[in-house]
Parts: C-alpha cells; structure tokens; sequence
C-alpha cells in the first residue's frame, strides 16, 4: 500500500455548505481542531444558490409572529410527519442564528425603521423570510465564509498559523467513514486536484453534504448533489428516515432544454407573481386542498387584497406549499393546458414596475435575460416542476443532531431527515442549515472533548486498503469493456424522473428498483480512462455509487408508502392516511443482498407533546392524527 | 428545434505543458458553452477536467477564457458565435495550471485571508443593529460578487507581471476593503484599524490605474473600478494627505 497521507482533527465536517460551515464554526468555538471537507472551491457549495430567504420569526415585518406560529406553519408544511422536536427548536432557534449572522457581516435587506426585512413566502402565515434581493445564499455562505476567515486570522495573531484550528479541504471528497468497533474513528477521502488518498483521524464526523437531486433528470441541484453523505450513513450502519419524501419545486426553468429545471424562487410569488395555463386562467383556485380551505383566498378579488392589506384578505393560493403547487402544474401540463414548452406561465411583470422588479428579483432578470431571452419585467416566465430538495435523511436524535447507533457521527441539513416531515416549506432550509449546523458542531465537540486520550477511537490499516481498493476500481476493469459512468448517471437519471417522479405507481417503482438492480451490477464494471489527477470522470464513477444507494432508498420507500403526503404522491393511493402518519420508514444497507442494497423497517413516531399539539385547533388535528392520538 | 456541429479548440494539458485539441461536437438551441464541454466529456474525453458547480451564473466555478475573453463557461450562449465560428476555451492566464481548464487559485483564498474581517461594533447586541436600506446598498452591491476571480485574472497588474502577486490584492478583495470600510456599522476605526489606508499601504490600491478591465467582465455587473476602486483611492488620498487627519492619528497612536 501506498504512502497515505495522514491528518488528526476533533472534529472533521464534511461539506461546506451553510450547514457544515455553520457547524465547524462551533466546533472550533468549542476549542475543538476542526477540519472541514469541501467537495468544489470554498464558498461555493449549492447553498449558493439559495435565493428567497431564511425564514426566522423575528416579528419585523409583522409583529404577531412568534416561534409557535412558526412551528405551527413548519407542521402543517410537512403534514403533520415532522419530527417535532426538532421543528420545534428550529422554529425557536432561528431569530437568534439569523442576527447572529449580522453580527459576522451579513447585510440583509432592511426595514423602513432599519430592521432585517422580511418576506412572504408559500406556507408562511407571515412575512418571515430574511433575505438580500433573490441572493440570500451567496449572503449566507459568504458570511460563514468571511467568519471562518476571521477565526483562521485569529489564529493567525495568537498561534502564527491561520490553520492551526480550523483547516478547509478544499476540492476534496470523502468515500468513506472510517469505525472502530461501533464508533467512528475518520475519514478517509481523495483530493480532487491530485487524485491522492487521504486520511482524517477523528472521533467525531459531522456529515453536511446536502442533498440527492443528481439522481433526477431535470434538477435545481448542482452536481455536488450525489446524495455522498446519505450513502457514508448507511454504509456507516446508521440508517436513513423519510427516504420517500422528495420535494419538487414548481417553478423551475423548462426552456431552453439546457436549462431545464434551474430554480425559479418562490419569491417571484411571494412577491406578487401570478401563475397561468395557456388558457389565461389563474387556475391554482382549482387546486386548494381541503386541509388549507381556510386560509386561502378563493376568488382573484380576494387573491389580489391580500398584497396590500393582508389582515382582511385571504393569501393567494399560488402561495400554498410547494407540494401543492407542484402539483397542479404537473396535472395542468397533463391536461394540455400547458405552455409551448410544456410548462405554465408565472407573470410578475403585470404586478410590479420594471424598476422595482429589478430590484427585489435582480438574478431572476438577469438569469432569463441571459440564458433565455426572456424578459420577465414584460413577459410571463415559462416554469414547470423540478427535483430540488430531499426531505428523508440520516436518522438523528433531535437535540444533538446524532445519527442513530453509530457514536460519533453526526448529521446537520439537507442530509439530515425528519425536520421537514413530508415537505419543507420555502425558507426553512437556510435557517435548518444554521439551527442544526450548530447544534452538530455543538455536540460534536462536546463528544470529542469528553474523550480521554486513551479512550479515542483507533483507525484500523485494513479498512484504509479497502477504501483505497475500493476507490481504484474504476481504473482496473478486467474482462470485456468498461461501463461510461456518464452513460449510467444518465440512465439512472432517466430512471428516478420516469419512474419515481413527482407522480409515483406501484408498477413503476417496482420497475425503477429492477432497473436500479441492473445498473448498480454495471455500475461495478464503470471505468475510466486517463489518471487521477482532476479526473471528472473518475469522481463520477465513485459517486454512482452513492447515487445508486439513495435512488434504491427513494422508490423502495415510495413503493413501500401506500398513500399521499406531501413530497410523495401515489397515483394509486391518491388519500392522505392518517394511519400512515406516525409511522417513519428507516432504509439500511441489507444484511443479505438478494433483493436490493437496502432493507426496510417501520417505526412509530414519539408522539407529539401535549403542549404543542394544543397550539392547534381540535378540528385541524382531527385532519392529520388518528382518533387514539388526540385522546392520549 | 435545430442541431449542428462546433468546431471546438480546447486546451489539455498539465503543469508540464500542453496544447489546443480540436474537436467536433454537436450543439443544440438554447445552449451555453459549458454544455458542450459536459457533451465532450460524456461523448469524447470523459477525463477532461472543468469545473463548475451551479450552472447558473451564481457560484462563480467555471471562469475560463473563450476566444480569449474570460468568461464563465454556464453564462455564454453557443448562439453568440456564428456556426462556422470556432471556439477556442483555455484556461484562465493569470493563475497556474493544475490540467485543462482548471487553475490553481489559491492566490485568491490566499489574499482573502490578508484583508481584515468585519469588526461588529461594541455596545450593540445581535438583534440590535439598525441600517437604512441605503446606507447598506452600497456595501450590498459589492457582496453580489461570486468569487469568480475574472476580475483578478483579467487584471493587468497581475495578468502579465507574477511580481506584482505578493503586493497586490486585486481587484476582488480591495473591493472587499471598500466593502467593509462602506458598511454602517463596522467599527474597525475603533480599534486603530484604517481601512482606506491599509488598502494603500499594504494591498496595493497604488497599482490600479483604473482601466476597469475588472468591471468590464464582471459578470455580476458590479461597477468595481466606479464604485468600489476609484472611492477607496479618494478617501485614502484625504486620508493620506489631510494633515488634520494625519496629527489625530499620530495623536491617537500615542495615546
């Protein structure tokens, strides 16, 4: 075996995104040395392309908010699955983690009096979005960014060495968690610029890598998006919840074809803008569910008031939650009321003045200015749903954000599950990545520290050879021609888009896992030409690998869930089910591969607690819990 | 819809050297560059190394030099060019190869650590900062910027001069000082910090001679020379030679 190069951390995060950011951040504050991984340049993980907001109920724009009515939203967003708790701290926890950020540099739009503005978005019952212009991400990840710099300086002044405690990795990618016995002992990984293997000893991994959306064909998510840190779970021994649950956004780019499915923020509907069928009607009225009849207006008249006047008028139903709306789009396109390229149009431009558009929506302008001659402070916008989010994630304990059963290994936003329930509403996953990025690195300081020298984990030579042979692959094919890793990412891409869409069946999930099958066996036999050095084609071959564990989690738990809720929606089992509501499914790696990688189990819910279920109306429970649920 | 065949020249090759290839790709309506680069790594050179993250024009990855004009790969459009046109893509200039498109731009992380971060103000809790929507629009402006380092590469400072690297910030971060010394609440004055004379003295705001090379392919549009570069350069000149200015701070060293 090759020299391989070593390092020793307390704690090693990898992804560098807002949560991962978020959560070295806390670590190193915890006096801990702390590594983070970085798979592209920093600054530039998908958090970047975040745009609407941080939802926080800060009370700026409307002072009846509070973090009850936040959580009461974040519920009823995610049909009732969420895991409470954490929705819970979530909601009370994201004030604090947003003016924190000022506090770091961050310069969010402001209130007339001076104070962070605040938006309206889909689901909100107030104006909670925090936000800069449709760019709060690249705020958000620039000002963890610019934080980090600050403590390396720190360090700098004190130490001498801007590394001392707290390193960034960047263009690096981790294959695998590294165990002692139950408990995780590193990381082992490449360096994309060189092709070398490296290993991180350290007692405590904080899993931040985001989310799977590379799996689908038409997709908001960057190519970082190989779902790495859900496989490192499972292949880890901690198993991943929600798994069905992904979310389409309705708005995403649909023409020209090398555009489709680049976001649309939800803000150009928080802001005013009006969804159409190719017949001019506004036909979201058509789509309000039973459980939102209340608060959602039913006429345009109605619609229309609420812009300005908000406590007398009912919320447009373009604001509903994004399942929803996704929804409706898909089943307009189907009815052939779609637009010329198979999407529907969204129109701002009748709303707002060319110049005000500018300014609230500058990159949503400039992105249909550039990439398809669209002007939208004119024109309707031509959008259409797109794989952007997955709800199902590692398996943690609320409080700690510590995966289930593997002592050491952590997990904080997108790759986390349960926070989100069914569906996440727009706006809570910046304040998830902050909420939850801290209270990983939190806890995952607090693990490493409590460790005695003695007491810490031992990485083992065996599984470093493994991880290198299992990493090499692609270069030694033997036997007959090697697969192209680009033409199998394409396949399984179609696969996922077909078969376990937005709209799912029996038949074709349980096609999906047949073909998912095949591909995992060819994906054995990917190889790649050239040599390790900044080799895309290699990285590609090593990601089918993930890719292809959690497109298996996603139609086996879709395929497992016979009924409707939020980001998962059966042709065949049209009903939500309040039966089904408390009961999570948990995806591991099989003990005994005959049929698939991944096993299922069920498991109930904690219930929810008295003091939070009574922050709903009796009538509105009756909607979403059984019967023995609301007496217990 | 209508497809047809680009003649591509792309530079491969390596710290050791290399070379344009050529290539024969097929384009398709409504594509931008880095598309068919994705096409000649799917179809003909699976190891070609790009980077690139968002596809979007929003994470600032894949900076390269089409036809000799930097520009970020997602955000140029095939239907610029003519179909006869070929289209030549190499790396950025002013920062070492690693392989292909991809550059070593460890200079920028490198000079981001040397510009001092963001002093909050004391006496102001979190939840207690207040700022008018213009006092913050002008710092705002410069934080659109996505790190695409075009501004640093096209920069003639550094472009053709690798001595000037070590004494010049460039363009970005001595943005980034107008930034901070424009945002309402920044206290670095009150710990003996200077910004527009730290930009002078030791990031090297002297050597920009306002070309706005810098501006011209930002891709964000931000007006870095108007804005930014020209404003830092007034206020350290008042600063400089302001004998007023020059006695309090020799005054207040003291002290």
């Amino acid at each position: 075996m090759a020299q391989i190069e070593r390092h020793t951390y307390d704690v090693v995060v990898v992804g560098a995104g807002g949560a991962g950011l978020r959560a070295a951040i806390e670590a190193r504050e915890q006096g801990m040395r702390t590594a983070v991984i970085c798979k592209s340049l920093f600054g530039k993980a998908h958090t970047v392309m975040a745009e609407g907001g941080i939802a926080a109920s800060m009370g700026n724009a409307n002072p009846h908010d509070n973090w009850q009515t936040h959580f009461r939203d974040t519920m009823r967003g995610g049909k009732f699955l969420n895991q409470w708790r954490m929705a819970e701290l979530h909601a009370q926890e994201a004030p604090d983690r947003v003016w924190e950020l000022e506090t770091w540099g961050a310069l969010f739009d402001r209130t007339k009096d001076g104070r962070i503005s605040q938006r309206n978005f889909g689901g909100h019952e107030y104006p909670r979005l925090a936000h800069v212009g449709d760019r709060t991400g690249l705020e958000l990840i620039r000002t963890l960014q610019q934080k980090i710099v600050s403590l390396q300086q720190e360090d700098f002044h004190s130490l001498g060495d801007y590394e001392a405690r707290i390193k960034v990795f960047q263009e690096c990618t981790i294959t695998r968690v590294l165990k002692d016995g139950p408990r995780v002992s590193g990381v082992f990984g490449y360096v994309r610029e060189s092709g070398r293997f490296f290993v991180i000893d350290a007692p405590a991994v904080v899993l931040a890598t985001g989310g799977i959306g590379k799996s689908f064909k038409v997709t908001s998510n960057s190519w970082e998006y190989t779902g790495d840190g859900h496989a490192l779970a499972l292949l880890a021994g901690a198993p991943l919840v929600n798994m069905e649950f992904v979310q389409f956004h309705p708005t995403g780019m649909v023409w020209p074809p090398s555009v489709k499915g680049i976001l649309v923020t939800e803000s150009v509907r928080g802001d005013g803008g009006v969804l159409r069928n190719s017949e001019g009607k506004r036909f979201m009225f058509d789509y309000i569910p039973d459980v939102f009849k209340e608060s959602y207006a039913q006429s345009e008249d109605e619609a229309d008031g609420w812009y300005t006047d908000p406590e007398h008028f009912r919320r447009p139903p373009e604001l509903l939650p994004r399942d929803e709306v996704a929804r409706a789009i898909n089943s307009e396109v189907k009815a052939g009321r779609g637009s010329e390229h198979g999407g529907v149009l969204l129109d701002v431009s009748t709303r707002m003045s060319a110049e005000e558009i500018q300014r609230r929506l500058p990159s949503m302008y400039h992105q249909f200015k550039e990439l398809a001659d669209v002007d939208i402070t004119t024109e309707a916008m031509e959008v259409g749903p797109t794989c952007h989010y997955v709800m199902g994630g590692v398996d943690v304990d609320p409080d700690s954000a510590a995966a289930t059963g593997v002592p050491g290994l952590y997990a904080a936003g997108e790759v986390a599950g349960g926070m989100h329930g069914s569906n996440r509403l727009g706006g809570n996953s910046l304040s998830d990545l902050l909420v939850f990025g801290r209270r990983a690195g939190l806890y995952a300081a607090g693990y490493a520290a409590a460790l005695g020298d003695h007491e810490r984990p031992v990485v083992h030579t065996g599984q470093i050879d493994d991880a290198a042979a299992e990493a090499l692959r692609p270069f030694s094919v033997k036997g007959g021609a090697a697969e192209n890793p680009y033409a199998l990412h394409q396949e399984l891409q179609q696969t996922m888009n077909d078969l376990v869409g937005i709209i799912r069946r029996q038949e074709e999930m349980a096609e999906a896992l047949t073909r998912i099958d095949a591909l995992a066996l060819r994906a054995e036999r990917a190889g790649v030409e050239g040599h390790r050095q900044f080799n895309p084609g290699w990285h590609l071959a090593l990601d089918l690998r993930n890719m292809l564990l959690v497109s298996e989690c996603v139609a086996r738990a879709a395929l497992e869930r016979t009924e409707s809720r939020g980001g998962h929606t059966r042709d065949d089992h049209p009903a939500m089910d309040r039966g089904w509501r408390k009961v999570n499914l948990l995806c591991r790696i099989a003990d005994s591969p005959a049929s698939g990688q991944i096993a299922l189990t069920r498991r109930d819910m904690a219930a929810i607690r008295a003091d939070l279920l009574a922050l709903f109306e009796q009538d509105e429970l009756l909607k979403y819990l059984i019967d023995e649920e609301l007496s217990a | 819809m209508s497809s047809y065949l680009a003649h591509f020249k792309v530079w491969r090759g390596d710290v050791t050297g290399g070379g344009l290839r050529d290539y024969e790709v097929e384009v398709n309506d409504g594509e931008v560059v880095l598309d068919i680069i994705h096409r000649l790594q799917a179809t003909q050179a699976n190891d070609l190394a790009v980077r690139w993250n968002c596809k979007a024009g929003k994470c600032g990855s894949c900076s390269a030099e089409i036809n000799g004009r930097p520009r970020l790969l997602c955000m140029t459009r095939m239907s610029v060019f003519g179909r006869e046109d070929v289209i030549t893509v190499t790396p950025l200039r002013t920062f070492p190869v690693v392989r292909d498109l991809v550059t070593d731009v460890s200079f920028n992380y490198a000079k981001a650590r040397e510009i001092p971060s963001f002093v909050p103000p004391t006496g102001l809790k979190p939840g207690e900062y207040r700022m008018t929507q213009d006092d913050v629009g002008r710092s705002q402006e410069f934080r659109k910027c996505i790190e695409c380092f075009l501004c640093q590469n096209v920069c003639h400072v550094v472009r053709d001069h690798e001595e000037n690297k070590a004494a010049f910030a460039g363009p970005r971060f001595l943005m980034r000082i107008a930034e901070l010394d424009m945002h309402p609440l920044d206290a670095a004055a009150e710990v003996g910090l200077d910004r527009k004379v730290a930009a002078q003295d030791e990031h090297g705001l002297g050597y920009c001679n306002i070309t706005k090379c810098c501006t011209e392919v930002c891709p964000e549009n931000i007006k870095i020379t108007e804005n930014a570069l020209i404003p830092l350069k007034e206020r350290a000149v008042d600063r400089k030679y302001d004998p007023l200015v020059w006695l309090g701070s020799k005054i207040r060293r003291r002290a």
